[in-house]
């Protein structure tokens, strides 16, 4: 009796006897999960390994210029070299191989539901509040049970980020599927095109600068939820800053995260760069002309003249 | 046969839309039924646009223009009546079957392009042929030619967003040409346009149709499009088609006030040709003839002037009353051959009544219609301009009826002229 009035409802000790049972009954189907994690997590990040780091660094950093400038290259080769000089390579490279992998199950996930709420209002209303539940709900309440349900170490590292950074990606990509011009999608259908290929060919596309804004948001909250990650026991920048915090050694606990904000500034502006360049043709143009952000373009057509002739 | 039927076609949004339709086929207005919580965009629309014509739906923006359009290719299923494209009933196919129809048959053209800004001009242009299966290379060339048609054989390789407003309106026309669909549907595609590009999008159409002859109905908002490019217009109000017919026949008779206070903005000069206009030429004479005779016909006629014509019958000139009255001794002896002088001008029956308006207006001379051949078929007198202007229909402007032979009038009177043709075949009443 909280103030005499209301029942103490007992959510907790729900949830608890929740986590019991999905504990009991589907361990086999986290242990799988598990496996195929860690598994994946540890190839990729031996694959990134594998190159001598100072390699890998120019290679990135030309993928930069080729996407977006020869600054942003530039500025990204130092960014990387920093972080192989402050001997957090290795480490930067596992968390770039849990958030890719956490990435991409997101994108997996995100973006057929999110196309399925452009579609469907139903699902869209169902859809809603539950995001808003995995996007507000603080990220380390997430920790605790997916330990129980993972142990210790990466995996749970890969399902609490894939939790936490799944919702931009739905809901950008509803919004760009809902903001593909009407009259381009009518089009499609006047001319008798079937649905799926209305989907591919003009909705994708057209939504493409939005879903990629969507990505590149995953992104950016799956690393913010990565080094947190550290807190688990997922191995990578998290764990450096968790270190250094618990030795109260400032100097350990800030190169970490300066790791963590090279690597986020870099693909932040690598991926916008792919998002802008959504309604353009496809491949290298110019890479070394020093080209500036472009305005994004409209999504269809020229803007609506509504003020039509009166009559 | 008819390209396009439409019978009976009800289309109602909002709650019961059947309930609607059997209350508005009761008699109950739309308000009535509005009031219910349905909202009638189409009433009981029934119409049937012949192969090769140009029937133009006109209404203002609510009217239920577009959502009729797009009852006929079933991007919108009717509420009750059904449509026919030639044989085959459009209404209640399955998904399958429309979007072959959709694909074959009926192509669309849209207000604002709905282009793909991804793909190029040609890809774009290509489209229907690209849904359809066709192969790459042959799509591209159908594709290149239906851009040659319009005038863009240059930018097949451009993105649409490169192109200004009217050269992409171009591209939408050309990728519902190249589908080679029998009917084309064009909801307000000059609408976005501005007025001087709209006029020569207009002219394209109307040049690409007497070339290619598809079946096309157009909707407009712009009364003056409907009437430039309609062969028959059909004026939309508040769901229901309120008036159907020629341009002419509107504008002669607008059927009721809602349509009268619309044709008030009408360029009529514009509408009205020549033939509309034109009277017969009751006096028609030939060079050879006497000036009394020619005197004396023109007095049977209470005409100020005569045609003169050759022993072909082809327009040589005119003669006016005053030139023989001055040249003295009337009912003298002689020909009026020196007294001849070229029309005010020679015009078409098609011509339009703008083109018109010079020559009446600085000439005294009857502007003279003739045929191709160069026969005079009637005259065009400056008040019957003016009244076509004001909105009076032709036929009062003679102020007798057309085509009274000479002979009616009592012989004896005046001395009957010699070789005076009588030529009610050339009599031309208005046009259709």
């Amino acid at each position: 009796m909280a103030d005499g009035f209301l029942p103490r409802i007992p959510v907790g000790d729900g949830i608890d006897v929740a986590f019991d049972w999905l504990k009991e009954h589907l361990d086999p189907v986290f242990d799988a999960v598990s496996t195929v994690t860690e598994g994946a997590v540890e190839t990729l990040t031996d694959g990134l390994l594998v190159l001598p780091p100072i390699l890998f660094a120019v290679l990135l950093a030309l993928l930069g210029v080729v996407a977006r400038s020869l600054v942003f290259g530039i500025g990204s080769l130092l960014g990387l070299l920093l972080v192989q000089s402050m001997e957090l390579w290795p480490q930067a490279m596992q968390t770039l191989a849990l958030l890719l992998v956490a990435t991409l199950v997101s994108v997996v996930i995100a973006v057929p539901v999110g196309i399925a709420a452009a579609k469907n209002d139903r699902v869209s209303s169902f859809v809603r509040p539950v995001l808003d539940f995995m996007q507000t709900m603080p990220a380390f309440v997430y920790l605790v049970p997916a330990v129980v349900l993972f142990g210790l170490g990466v995996v749970p590292g890969v399902v609490t980020t894939i939790i936490f950074a799944l919702p931009p990606g739905v809901r950008l990509t509803e919004l760009g599927i809902r903001q593909v011009d009407r009259e381009t999608v009518e089009a499609g259908h006047a001319f008798g095109t079937p649905p799926g290929q209305i989907l591919r060919g003009i909705e994708l596309p057209l939504a493409r600068p939005t879903i990629m804004a969507g990505i590149n948001q995953v992104i950016m909250l799956g690393l913010s939820m990565a080094v947190i990650a550290g807190l688990i026991g997922a191995d990578g920048l998290g764990k450096v800053v968790v270190t250094g915090i618990s030795r109260l050694d400032v100097g350990l606990g800030f190169e970490g995260g300066l790791a963590v904000v090279i690597l986020a500034i870099y693909l932040d502006r690598l991926t916008a760069a792919f998002g802008e360049r959504g309604t353009r043709r496809r491949g290298l143009r110019v890479p070394f002309a020093g080209r500036r952000r472009r305005p994004p373009t409209p999504a269809a057509g020229v803007p609506a003249d509504e003020a039509v002739p009166q009559h | 046969m008819t390209a396009l039927r439409v019978e009976g076609l009800y289309k109602v949004f909002g709650r019961r839309p059947e309930e609607a339709v059997a209350r508005l086929r009761a008699g109950a207005t739309a308000d009535e039924v509005r009031a219910t919580g349905a909202t009638p965009a189409v009433i009981d629309a029934s119409f049937a646009v012949q192969p090769g014509e140009i029937f133009v739906v006109m209404g203002l923006s609510g009217s239920g223009k577009s959502t009729l359009l797009r009852m006929l290719n079933g991007l919108l299923e009717p509420t009750a009546g059904s449509v026919f494209a030639g044989e085959e009933q459009i209404t209640g196919l399955d998904d399958k079957r429309l979007r072959e129809v959709r694909q074959r048959r009926m192509s669309m053209v849209f207000q604002h392009f709905a282009l793909l800004p991804h793909r190029s001009v040609a890809e774009n242009a290509g489209y229907a042929l690209e849904v359809r299966g066709v192969d790459r290379r042959t799509r591209l060339a159908a594709a290149r030619e239906a851009l040659a048609m319009v005038g863009l054989e240059g930018e097949a390789d451009r993105r649409p967003d490169e192109l200004s407003g009217g050269m992409q309106q171009r591209v939408g026309l050309a990728r519902a040409l190249a589908s080679e669909a029998e009917i084309l549907l064009m909801d307000e595609a000059f609408s976005a346009l501005d007025p001087l590009i709209r006029r020569e999008m207009q002219d394209q159409l109307l040049d690409l149709q007497r070339r290619l002859g598809r079946t096309i109905v157009f909707i407009t908002h712009d009364l003056n499009e409907a009437m430039r490019l309609g062969d028959r217009v059909a004026i939309m109000r508040s769901g229901r088609i309120v008036r159907t017919g020629t341009p002419e026949d509107i504008l002669a008779d607008p059927g009721d006030d809602y349509v009268a206070r619309f044709l008030a903005d009408v360029d009529r000069s514009r509408v009205y040709t020549a033939a509309d206009v034109m009277t017969d030429a009751d006096t028609v004479v030939h060079a050879d003839d006497s000036p009394s005779a020619v005197l004396a016909a023109l007095g049977v006629h209470g005409d100020t002037s005569a045609l003169v014509v050759d022993d072909r019958g082809g327009l040589t000139g005119v003669v006016t009353e005053g030139d023989l009255r001055d040249a003295g001794r009337p009912g003298g002896a002689g020909t009026i051959a020196a007294h001849v002088r070229p029309p005010a001008a020679r015009v078409a029956a098609t011509d339009p009544l703008a083109d018109l308006l010079g020559p009446v207006g600085t000439s005294d001379l009857p502007v003279v219609v003739v045929d191709d051949e160069g026969h005079p078929s009637g005259v065009v007198h400056p008040g019957a301009v003016l009244a076509a202007l004001a909105g009076a229909p032709a036929e009062e402007a003679d102020g007798r009826p057309a085509g009274v032979p000479v002979d009616a009038v009592p012989v004896d009177a005046v001395p009957a002229p010699e070789r005076i043709d009588e030529r009610p075949e050339l009599a031309g009443g208005p046009r259709g």
